[in-house]
């Protein structure tokens, strides 16, 4: 990504690795052309069913490994909904345990050298954030009607404090899906670019071992995040069903 | 190269194949990515709930059950176990018993045979013993009569060597007082 000019200067293009390109042939991005992001996220969703279905076709009570892989994240995923939303929140584990799974595999394809990383565009991130608002949204007015309007309002706070408090918590509410979007989309975005500014400074003999190191211990740093802001993305979609399942305060 | 990258470029790619500003910002792209993740997501949902997740947690119920089963049969099994220990003390302890009181019973039989033996042995020593004293007694009357006999004939013999007479009933007089003295 990086050319060495006539001059001695570097360019980069650390954001060169996110540009959808159709993946047969060239010409326009239509909304059904198949692009690399299709084959990236149908690789995830492969990987997802090699180990979670493939991996569990013996159903052995003495798991394999990586049925014992499979049962290990069900259990992980399934306690926290349990722990997070209560016993009614079960209902929801589907949801929640394919947005996991989505967002975890995604960020640790994204990994691989000359990978595409889905889950670094905030069209994506931003359809998953909205989409959790909006489900849980509907579903809190659908679950408890205008009840859930005491969502925002804090009965406990003293009396003056109330209708501040309101004010804020609606433009908090509000602000969920954002956050939650770009908080994916910018940690595996800017994992990646800055990746790839290592990568170009590689190019330069006299700081190649530095920039080859930095690249190691970057890399590092996003396996750690790949897998943080998964469980991130999981643990608030969780704080936001239990709202709307239990607005009271 | 560049006659295809041209072709691909649009608003958000220059002529070269950088991208111009931020992929992620550019609207062309967004329906196709919106797209494709929605034909992932529903595709991976109904995956998961109608094959992966019901099976693992079959799978999952079923090993619970198992475990709970095996550790029940566990807990039956010790408490078998440890009938079993119990009996096996008590029939122990029950035939030890029963060992000392045979012991004892034979040590009372030994003791009352050896009780009667001796007591015979001791009678048949004590008659023996009376009957030897008797011929002691005897041998020794003998043995003095004897001697007496031995002691006449030789003072007789003396007093004739000597050249004395004596008669008979003197000199044995004269020794039986001797002897007597």
């Amino acid at each position: 990504m990086a050319e060495e000019k006539a001059e001695g200067g570097l360019v980069f293009h650390p954001l060169d690795q996110f540009i959808v390109k159709p993946l047969f042939g060239d010409g326009p991005v239509h909304w059904y052309t198949v692009t690399n992001l299709t084959l990236w996220m149908a690789l995830a969703l492969l990987a997802i069913v090699g180990v979670f279905v493939l991996g569990s076709r013996g159903r052995a009570v003495i798991p394999t490994r990586l049925q014992s892989i499979g049962e290990l994240i069900y259990g992980f995923i399934y306690k926290m909904v349990e722990d997070v939303c209560g016993k009614d929140g079960v209902r929801y584990f589907p949801y929640i345990m394919t947005l996991f799974l989505f967002i975890l595999f995604s960020n640790y394809l994204a990994l691989i050298p000359m990978s595409y990383s889905p889950t670094s565009m905030i069209a994506v991130t931003a359809i998953l954030g909205f989409g959790v608002f909006f489900a849980v949204t509907i579903l809190g007015f659908v679950k408890n009607g205008p009840a859930f309007l005491g969502l925002f309002w804090m009965s406990d706070a003293p009396a003056i404090l109330r209708p501040i408090i309101a004010v804020i918590e609606v433009i908090s509410y509000f602000v969920r899906p954002v956050s939650h979007s770009i908080r994916l989309a910018g940690n595996i975005m800017a994992g990646h670019a800055v990746l790839k500014v290592f990568a170009g400074f590689a190019a330069l003999t006299l700081v190649s071992p530095v920039a080859i190191f930095g690249i190691v211990a970057i890399y590092g740093l996003e396996v750690l995040v790949c897998g943080i802001q998964a469980y991130v993305f999981t643990i608030l979609t969780c704080v936001y069903l239990k709202d709307a399942l239990h607005p009271a305060h | 190269m560049a006659t295809e990258t041209t072709d691909a470029a649009g608003v958000c790619v220059d002529a070269g194949g950088s991208a111009l500003g931020m992929p992620q910002l550019c609207a062309d792209w967004m329906p196709n990515q919106i797209f494709w993740l929605l034909v992932t997501l529903i595709a991976l949902y109904f995956v998961m709930s109608r094959i992966a997740l019901p099976r693992i947690g079959a799978v999952l119920a079923e090993r619970s059950g198992t475990i709970t089963n095996d550790i029940a049969a566990a807990e039956e099994l010790k408490n078998k176990a440890a009938e079993a220990e119990a009996a096996y003390d008590q029939a122990l302890l029950d035939a030890r018993a029963e060992a000392h009181k045979i012991v004892a019973e034979a040590k009372a039989e030994i003791q009352a045979e050896l009780d009667v033996e001796l007591q015979r042995a001791d009678a048949q020593i004590a008659a023996k013993t009376a009957e030897s004293e008797v011929a002691i007694g005897e041998i020794r009357a003998g043995a003095v009569k004897s001697v007496t006999a031995v002691a006449k004939d030789t003072a007789k013999e003396l007093v004739a060597a000597m050249g004395g007479t004596a008669d008979a009933k003197t000199i044995t007089a004269a020794v039986t007082a001797r002897m007597k003295g």
